[in-house]
C-alpha cells in the first residue's frame, strides 16, 4: 500500500498542481476570513450568503475558526476538483493500464490513490487553517473583536474541533470527486458536473424550497465543516453525509474492480 | 510454456473480439503477434494482462492462471497500445512513479533511460516529446521489472529506421538473455527478422500460431520470371500450365507457383521455345505474403 500511496504522491507534488491548488485555498481563505472582519459592521453581511457575523460571536472561543469553517465548503470543491481530476486522468491519458499491470490490485489501488490525495488534503487544510486564524488575529484589533478567549483551552478545543469537522467534510468532498471521476472516466465531466450540481444545482433547487436543502449532499458536506448551522444539525449532517459519500464509494469501487479497462 | 491460451474468448454484444484462441509461446523465444486491424491483438494482450477479463476459456502467463495477474504482472513487462504518461511529468518522474509503484529500484530509472536512447532528455517533460521519444520511454517501463515476459503492443510506431535496428537488437539481446518477447506489429518485414515464433489472428481467430519456419513451409514457393515482351510472358504462363502450375501475369512479371528446383526446367523449356528469359528468379513467400495469404487481406 505505501508504494501506491508513494508513486500517487510523485504525481501530487508537482509544483504546478501542488502551489496551484494550495494558492486557491488560500485565496478563498483569505477573502472569506479577510471579509469576516473587514465587514462586519457592513449593512450587506460579513458571511456567506449574507449572513451578519457579529462582534459577540467572533468573541467566543471559536471565533478564530470562524472564518476557517465558513471556507470549508469551498476547501472541499477545491478537494472535489483535485481527486476527479486526479483519478479521472488516468482514463483519459490511458495510464490506468500502466498503474494496473505494476499494481493488479485494483482495490488496494484505488484506496491508495485515496490515501495520497487525504494527505494532499491535509496539508491544504493545516496551511488554510493557519492562514486563516493568522489573518483574523491580525485583522481583530482592528475589527475591535476581543481575542481573550481564542487561546484559552476552551479555545484550542474549538480549534481542534473545527480542523476534524473541516478535514471530514474536505475529504467527502474528496472521496465524492473520485467518484464522480470514476463514473465518468473524464476529468472536465467530472468536475463540471460535481461542481456545477454544488454550486448550482443545489442552491437553485434550495431557492425554490429551501428544506430540499436538508437533503442535498454538497450542502451536509459544507454544514459538517461548519459544525452544523442554523437549519441542519451537525448530526443529520454527518450521517447523510456519510450516507451519501459511503454509497457512492461502495459503488464505484464495485464498478471500478470489475470493469474492463479498454481505453 | 512462457504464455499459453486455451479457448481463450472475449464476446461483446457486437459478437466476439477474440474466439476460442489456442496458442502457446515458449519461454526465451520472439514471438510476432499479427493480425489485421480488429482482429483482436489488443483485446487478447489486454486479456493476457488482467485488464479485460475473458469471457471464455483460459490462459497462463509463466504457469499463472490470467485470473490471479498479481501472481505473474511482476515478472513481466508490456506496452499495450502505445505509450501513456502524465503528460506534465518528465520523462524520468514518469518512470520513477511505475517503479515506485512497482517496488523497483529507482536507479533502474536511469539507466532505461540510457537503454532505450533517451540520454539527455529524461528530464524533460513527456509532453514535449516526438512520438519516437515517447515510444521509447513506453519500451522503458517495460523494461522497468527486468521482465521474464515483455508484452510490446507496436513499439516501432514513430521510430525513424535507426530507431526501429536498435529496438529489433534490444529485442534480439533480451531473448538472448532469456527474456520472452511476446511483440504484435504491423511492420511485418520487422517481425519476420526478430520472430522465431508467430501467433496469426484474423477476425479474432488464431489462423496459424507456431514456429515461423513450419508456416512458411505451408506456403507455396514461387518463381518470378521476365521476358522481353509481353508474347513471351504469356508463352512463359502456357508453359508453367502445361506442367501443372498455377501461373499469374502480375505487373509484367509472371508469378508462377512452384518450387526453385523446377526454375531450371522452365529455363530449358524457354530456351527450347525461343523465349529469353531476362530475369528467373525462385522465392520463398515473405512473412507479409503468407499474411495475406493467410488472412485472405488484400495487399
Amino acid at each position: 500500500m505505501i508504494r501506491i500511496v508513494l508513486a500517487e504522491w510523485r504525481k501530487l507534488r508537482r509544483p504546478t498542481l501542488f502551489l496551484g491548488t494550495i494558492g486557491a485555498a488560500l485565496f478563498f481563505t483569505g477573502l472569506t476570513s479577510t471579509f469576516l472582519y473587514l465587514m462586519i459592521d457592513s449593512s450587506q453581511g460579513n458571511s456567506d450568503r449574507g449572513r451578519q457575523v457579529s462582534r459577540d460571536v467572533l468573541q467566543l472561543a471559536g471565533g478564530s475558526v470562524y472564518g476557517f469553517a465558513s471556507v470549508g465548503g469551498l476547501l472541499g470543491i477545491i478537494a472535489l476538483c483535485v481527486f476527479a481530476a486526479q483519478t479521472a486522468q488516468e482514463y483519459t491519458y490511458g495510464t490506468l493500464r500502466n498503474l494496473l499491470v505494476r499494481q493488479p490490485g485494483r482495490v488496494r489501488l484505488l484506496f491508495g490513490k485515496l490515501i495520497a490525495m487525504k494527505i494532499f488534503a491535509l496539508i491544504m487544510i493545516a496551511i488554510s487553517a493557519i492562514v486563516s486564524i493568522g489573518i483574523s488575529y491580525y485583522l481583530s484589533d482592528r475589527a475591535k473583536v476581543s481575542t481573550d478567549l481564542w487561546f484559552t483551552s476552551d479555545g484550542f478545543h474549538e480549534i481542534g474541533k473545527t480542523l476534524l469537522n473541516v478535514t471530514i467534510s474536505v475529504v467527502y468532498f474528496g472521496i465524492i470527486g473520485m467518484v464522480l471521476g470514476l463514473l465518468l472516466r473524464s476529468p472536465i465531466s467530472a468536475i463540471s458536473i460535481g461542481v456545477l450540481w454544488i454550486l448550482i444545482i443545489e442552491n437553485l433547487l434550495g431557492a425554490v424550497k429551501p428544506v430540499f436543502l436538508k437533503w442535498m449532499p454538497g450542502n451536509q458536506l459544507s454544514t459538517i465543516a461548519q459544525g452544523g448551522s442554523p437549519d441542519i444539525s451537525y448530526s443529520h449532517a454527518l450521517t447523510l453525509g456519510t450516507a451519501y459519500v459511503l454509497l457512492g464509494a461502495v459503488i464505484a469501487t464495485i464498478l471500478f474492480s470489475r470493469r474492463d479497462v479498454s481505453n | 510454456m512462457a504464455i499459453s491460451a486455451r479457448d481463450l474468448s472475449k464476446k461483446y454484444e457486437s459478437g466476439f473480439a477474440v474466439s476460442h484462441a489456442n496458442f502457446d509461446v515458449p519461454l526465451g523465444t520472439i514471438c510476432g503477434f499479427v493480425g489485421p486491424n480488429g482482429a483482436g491483438k489488443t483485446t487478447t494482450i489486454r486479456m493476457l494482462l488482467g485488464l479485460i477479463s475473458p469471457t471464455g476459456g483460459t490462459a497462463e502467463i509463466l504457469g499463472e492462471s490470467i485470473t490471479h495477474p498479481e501472481k505473474y504482472l511482476s515478472r513481466v513487462g508490456a506496452m499495450i497500445e502505445g505509450p501513456a504518461f502524465y503528460p506534465a511529468l518528465t520523462g524520468e518522474e514518469n518512470l520513477k512513479v511505475l517503479a515506485t509503484l512497482g517496488g523497483f529500484p529507482i536507479e533502474r530509472v536511469a539507466e532505461l533511460i540510457t537503454t532505450v536512447g533517451l540520454e539527455g532528455r529524461g528530464g524533460s517533460k513527456y509532453k514535449t516529446y516526438s512520438l519516437g521519444m515517447k515510444q521509447r520511454l513506453g519500451i522503458a517501463a517495460a523494461l522497468l521489472p527486468q521482465p521474464k515476459i515483455l508484452v510490446l503492443d507496436e513499439p516501432t510506431n514513430g521510430l525513424d529506421p535507426e530507431g526501429i535496428q536498435e529496438v529489433r537488437d534490444l529485442l534480439k539481446k533480451l531473448a538472448s538473455e532469456g527474456t520472452t518477447v511476446f511483440v504484435s506489429s504491423h511492420l511485418l518485414s520487422e517481425l519476420e527478422l526478430i520472430s522465431e515464433y508467430i501467433v496469426m489472428l484474423r477476425k479474432g481467430e488464431v489462423v496459424f500460431a507456431g514456429p515461423i519456419q513450419d508456416l512458411f513451409l505451408m506456403q507455396q514457393p514461387f518463381i518470378l520470371v521476365k521476358t522481353d515482351s509481353q508474347s513471351d510472358l504469356q508463352k512463359i504462363i502456357e508453359i508453367a500450365q502445361a506442367d501443372g502450375h498455377k501461373a499469374t501475369i502480375r505487373s509484367e512479371v509472371a508469378h508462377i507457383e512452384g518450387p526453385a528446383e523446377w526454375a531450371g526446367t522452365l529455363n530449358k523449356k524457354a530456351f527450347e521455345a525461343g523465349i529469353l528469359i531476362t530475369q528467373l528468379s525462385p522465392q520463398m513467400p515473405n512473412l507479409e505474403e503468407t499474411f495475406f495469404e493467410m488472412t485472405g487481406d488484400k495487399k
